[in-house]
């Protein structure tokens, strides 16, 4: 909302403020000011001056050379202006002073356009006169400006007064962030009051006299409201013998500064009183309302209606609408219809100021897909006895402009009347609630100036009906606290029992996996939780997959977000993808984010939001990289036993040759590969591409932190090398399995320390060769020991079919 | 006798001062003390001595012996200590040659400045505390005190999976989840996704991360709120940080407000930064309202709490001066590798 100060102080006229001053206080009472731009910026050393001669430039014919006295002295000014003339009162900007902009009304240079006095074909100029354009301003704010001229003073103006004060431009335009429950505040009534409170001056509203001739308007009009819930308030009152001209200047001002475009005297003291009092208001042409009766009912479905601007709109039951006595003529706090509309040929005409039930507005407008700033207004709720205080504002201001002779009377329905609203006052509950001591009677005074009255005997707050955000002791504290000044409540800490506060079990192994992950070389990328049904595809998920059971978003960005993800794949290869296309080398990403399973489908409760770390990498990385890591995070959240690999993961996403489960005791966590060249390519990922994907929930209960000191050995271990030759296509996880099984309680470790398939090598065979230490804790191991064990593992390598070699 | 001792003692010593290798000490060595070396010799031609000279001359030798040793042993230890010398001066390196780094991984800004939110918070003993994603509309609205058909349910806003269950478009359901669990007092803060049906452009994101923070118990007033947030933003933004309330409007909070913080840039004599304002606007928070209490079954005449609410991103946009929000969800390495 934009207002003028000026309008602000028309109802607060001791209001003696700068803009700043103004936006820092109404900012801190709650009226928030988001900026405000002053008319006068950049206006300098401009004077009122008054054209005494006017003489042909000798050398230009198109300029003229003005003699124009400022009071004092006269200057010489030469101008190509073509509208002044002898006698004519004009701004003028002396030498070293300032406009706001250039006579083409374009863009406002920052610091304006410094003036200086020079020669203008040889004479000499020692100033210039001003276009309202040139002042920063334009027509709208000032209507009898020439459209392109000098701006003619009315003659009126004390020569050599301050020209910019002369034309009101010693003024400000705030624009006001008001909050959704002060509906009161979008108005100019409203943020007056507020900002009487608030600098603690006089509060003078407008004062509306009782208007209207001696006829009355029930014996020209009937209005029946079918829908009392939908309306609880139609107020209508009617004007004749309507003269339509231009709205007074002060009022085209008003208007053209809050951003409304002054059209004649009826439209604009409309939206005058819908500035002013926050109530919209309509007019309808008497004579095209059918029968001369207004019935406010709901469409019935499958109804059409061309509104005002031309546009043809549907209908349903659920929409409330102004009839005549045969049709439809207005969308009820939407938009007036075609069939209605005012033109320049009016002669009598109908006022409406009604209130409608807010949230059918904002319902109706959304379903129509037609948002006004009447609607707007509507639809935060408005208060029913703001409604004939506006149409009567209205009325005073058609018969004070001369638009009209109104009618006496007004027709009124109005059942159930809005009362005003009493609330527990306690100001010791209010002190306890802010942590302060404001007295009882500063409450009462900060009460007093919101028109807010107190019951002294009930102990109780009666909030006048256009606070309807005020309900509780709560709000009241809060009306306290914004006056006493929110910077004046104290400062401490909250007392009470000492709480020890922490992360969860859940969250300390998420940040283990992320330093892990980062110890590795991988950086931490965040992707959406939506995403398209397309990836399904891109990542060659069969059609019956599970993984195609995901939760719809019924009113989605688009197809692209309109599905939970199941899978956080597509979020990693997006982002691996767009590393290799912007040619970055060697990318290692990980994510900790949730996939959403639905547990049904469609959802009937919440589904199974499970957190997956998941790592994605193209470049110096392959298989074995991916599978370190696992093994890394495994050992630092306590998960001791030895994960298997199974290469039968069945991942349609990954190469078949080159995927695995990971399993933990017995239970999948999780898997890892290559992404299946298809895949990349879908991803126009040209390297080849890793991915491992943990599911937390599967791994969470195998892990601790717990740790216990196992000692560090004290007795020698015993070393033995096997070199085996393998069938290819056993792998050297069953070895271990072999090694594992029959080692016993006197292995300690082994490892792989050789491997190679080639051309010595028998055919369909792999040279395996293994280091496997022995240890006991409480003695030296004697070779016989050894001997044993060893035996039983060789024996049990044989029996796989391995060969072993000297 | 003692000339001839004599003699070889010289001899000895002007031969190992001028030794210039180890090798040669040895065959010094050798030559004099060894077993056919010309000191022995003497001792061996002890015969011929007189037995009332033989204690003496038996002292000379050892005497010369001793010299020679120790001589031997000094030069020894100059000679190493040389080559030793000599050798670091042939192994320097050229420090100035590029680092074999780890290329340890980098943590996400979103994740860094959660990091520092939850540090600050749980340091102050806070818990926290994780809800779901995907909520009931219960919870996300009703149970605070948002009731159906309130503007901020409108659909231009939330995103509806059906009519009872959302994308939170907040992580206060988690504080409407924890209190109706009923254990007081609690200091809690839930950080996490959210979403809201914004198009994408650089102030906005469909789905983005807020910490809430809600702490409730006997006698908490508006001036512990403003202690706490006032602590909240030094930790975070410096010792200098000033803030500032402003009342506000939250349908869950009541009275509630706006902190602003001064200008971590210009320190509040206004830049571009803060658009010439000298402050910030980083969060809204606010006194529970007393119907959010009631519809989780805290007696609110009983207790009173506050809540404040963060977005992540804000946060991180402002303080590492990242310029479009785009950036956080694209993942480019050169961007994350900056953190």
């Amino acid at each position: 909302m934009n207002t003028a100060l000026s309008w602000i102080k028309a109802y607060v006229p001791d209001l003696d403020v700068t803009p700043q001053e103004y936006t820092d206080a109404m900012t801190l009472s709650g009226t928030k000011v988001e900026g405000y731009e002053c008319l006068d910026k950049n206006l300098e050393k401009i004077v009122v001056g008054r054209i005494d001669k006017i003489e042909r430039h000798p050398d230009a014919d198109k300029l003229i050379i003005c003699q124009v006295n400022i009071g004092e002295e006269s200057v010489q000014i030469v101008t190509g202006a073509p509208n002044v003339k002898e006698g004519d009162k004009v701004p003028v900007v002396l030498d070293g002073g300032k406009v706001a902009g250039g006579h083409d009304g374009g863009p406002l240079p920052e610091d304006g356009i410094k003036i200086k006095k020079g020669k203008l074909r040889g004479i000499e100029s020692n100033g210039m006169m001003c276009s309202i354009e040139e002042l920063g301003s334009s027509r709208d704010m000032y209507p009898l400006a020439p459209e392109s001229g000098i701006y003619i003073l009315p003659q009126d103006t004390p020569v050599g007064a301050d020209a910019v004060e002369a034309l009101g431009l010693h003024d400000a335009v705030f624009e006001y962030e008001i909050t959704s429950n002060r509906v009161d505040c979008y108005s100019v009534v409203g943020i007056a009051r507020e900002a009487a409170a608030t600098f603690r001056k006089p509060f003078h509203p407008p004062v509306v006299t009782a208007t209207g001739n001696t006829e009355d308007i029930h014996d020209y009009l009937k209005v029946s409201v079918e829908d009392t819930k939908l309306c609880p308030r139609y107020c209508a009152r009617m004007v004749k013998n309507i003269k339509l001209a231009p709205s007074p200047e002060w009022m085209q001002r008003r208007l053209a500064a809050s951003g409304i475009r002054p059209i004649n005297n009826l439209v604009d003291i409309t939206n005058y009183v819908m500035e002013e009092y926050g109530q919209p208001m309509h007019a309808y042409d008497y004579d095209l309302i059918a029968g001369h009766e207004i019935i406010v009912k709901c469409a019935e479905d499958g109804d059409t209606f061309q509104t005002l601007d031309g546009q043809v709109r549907n209908l349903d039951s659920t929409v409330l609408m102004i009839n005549d006595g045969e049709k439809e003529v207005g969308i009820a706090g939407i938009m007036g219809g075609e069939n209605s509309k005012i033109t320049d040929d009016v002669k009598t005409m109908v006022f409406e100021a009604a209130c409608f039930d807010g949230t059918n507005i904002r319902l109706s407008a959304k379903k129509i897909g037609l948002r006004t700033d009447a609607s707007g207004k509507f639809e935060k709720g408005l208060d029913p006895n703001n409604a004939q205080a506006a149409i009567d504002r209205a009325c005073q201001l058609v018969e004070e402009l001369g638009a009209g002779e109104v009618v006496g009377g007004i027709i009124d329905i109005y059942p159930e009347k809005r009362t005003e609203r009493r609330i527990s006052f306690r100001p010791d509950q209010i002190n306890r609630l802010l942590g302060t001591q404001i007295d009882r009677e500063t409450m009462v005074g900060y009460f007093d100036r919101l028109e807010l009255k107190v019951d002294e005997a009930a102990d109780e707050v009666i909030a006048p009906t256009f606070r309807q955000d005020l309900e509780r002791p709560a709000d009241i504290a809060e009306e306290v606290a914004r006056f006493f000044g929110y910077d004046n409540i104290p400062v401490t800490l909250p007392s009470g029992e000492a709480t020890t506060g922490g992360l969860g079990y859940k969250l300390r192994v998420e940040q283990t996996a992320r330093e892990i992950a980062e110890f590795c070389g991988f950086s931490e990328s965040m992707t959406y939780s939506f995403e398209s049904p397309k990836n399904f595809d891109r990542l060659r998920i069969g059609e019956d997959d599970v993984l195609r059971q995901a939760i719809q978003i019924s009113n989605p960005l688009g197809e692209d977000f309109s599905i939970m993800r199941t899978t956080p794949l597509h979020g990693m290869l997006t982002s691996l993808s767009t590393n290799y296309n912007r040619r970055n080398k060697n990318v290692r990403l990980y994510e900790l984010a949730n996939i959403y399973l639905p547990k049904t489908l469609p959802l009937t409760e919440l589904p199974d939001e499970r957190m997956q770390f998941v790592l994605g990498a193209y470049g110096e990385v392959d298989f074995f990289d991916m599978k370190g890591l696992l093994e890394e995070f495994f050992d630092k959240v306590g998960m001791v036993k030895k994960p298997h690999y199974d290469s039968n993961a069945g991942k349609p996403w990954l190469h078949p040759g080159r995927q695995a489960n990971v399993v933990y005791d017995n239970e999948v966590i999780g898997y890892l590969g290559e992404i299946h060249p298809e895949v990349a390519d879908h991803y126009k990922i040209g390297e080849r591409a890793y991915v491992a994907v943990l599911d937390m929930p599967a791994l969470l209960p195998h892990t601790t932190y717990d740790r216990k000191y196992e000692g560090i050995a004290k007795y020698p271990s015993v070393t033995r090398d096997i070199s085996m030759v393998v069938p290819k296509d056993i792998s050297v996880g069953e070895i271990e399995d072999v090694i594992d099984v029959r080692g016993g309680r006197i292995l300690e470790s082994y490892h792989l320390f050789d491997l190679y398939e080639g051309a010595q090598i028998l055919a369909g065979h792999k040279s395996v060769a293994y280091s496997i230490t022995f240890r006991a804790k409480d003695r030296t191991l004697e070779d016989k020991e050894v001997n044993t064990v060893m035996e039983k593992i060789l024996h049990g390598l044989r029996q796989m079919g391995i060969e072993l070699r000297a | 006798m003692k000339e001839q001792l004599e003699k070889i003692k010289e001899e000895a010593l002007k031969q190992i001062e001028s030794s210039e290798a180890l090798d040669r000490l040895n065959e010094i060595r050798v030559a004099y003390l060894g077993k056919k070396g010309e000191l022995t010799s003497v001792l061996k031609g002890m015969k011929n001595v007189a037995p009332e000279d033989r204690p003496k001359v038996g002292q000379l030798v050892n005497e010369a012996r001793e010299l020679i040793e120790a001589k031997l042993e000094e030069t020894r230890q100059a000679l190493a200590r040389k080559a030793r010398e000599a050798q670091m001066k042939a192994e320097v390196i050229d420090v100035t040659l590029p680092a074999r780094k780890a290329n340890v991984g980098h943590r996400h800004p979103n994740t860094i400045a959660l990091e520092e939110l939850e540090r600050i918070f749980v340091g102050m003993g806070y818990e926290v505390v994780e809800g779901p994603e995907i909520e009931y509309d219960e919870y996300n609205f009703t149970k605070l005190n948002i009731p159906e058909n309130h503007p901020a349910k409108d659909e231009q806003d939330t995103f509806y999976i059906n009519k009872e269950i959302v994308l939170r478009t907040q992580t206060s359901p988690v504080q409407a989840r924890t209190m109706e669990k009923g254990k007081l007092p609690i200091r809690m803060i839930s950080p996490g996704r959210v979403f809201r049906s914004d198009e994408v452009d650089a102030t906005h994101s469909p789905s983005f991360h807020q910490v809430e923070g809600l702490v409730i118990d006997k006698n908490i007033t508006f001036a512990d709120l403003k202690g706490t947030l006032a602590e909240f933003a030094r930790e975070l933004f410096g010792e200098e940080t000033r803030v500032k309330f402003r009342p506000h409007h939250f349908p869950f909070t009541e009275p509630s407000a706006e902190m602003d913080v001064s200008c971590f840039k210009c320190g509040g004599s206004g830049c571009r930064f803060c658009k010439g304002t000298g402050w910030i606007e980083i969060l809204g928070c606010g006194m529970v309202h007393p119907h959010v209490f009631e519809m989780c079954g805290i007696d609110p005449e009983t207790y009173t709490g506050f809540a404040f609410g963060v977005g992540l991103e804000r946060i991180a946009l402002l303080k590492y001066e990242i310029d479009d929000m785009r950036l956080l969800y694209e993942n480019d390495i050169r961007f994350l590798r900056q953190f």
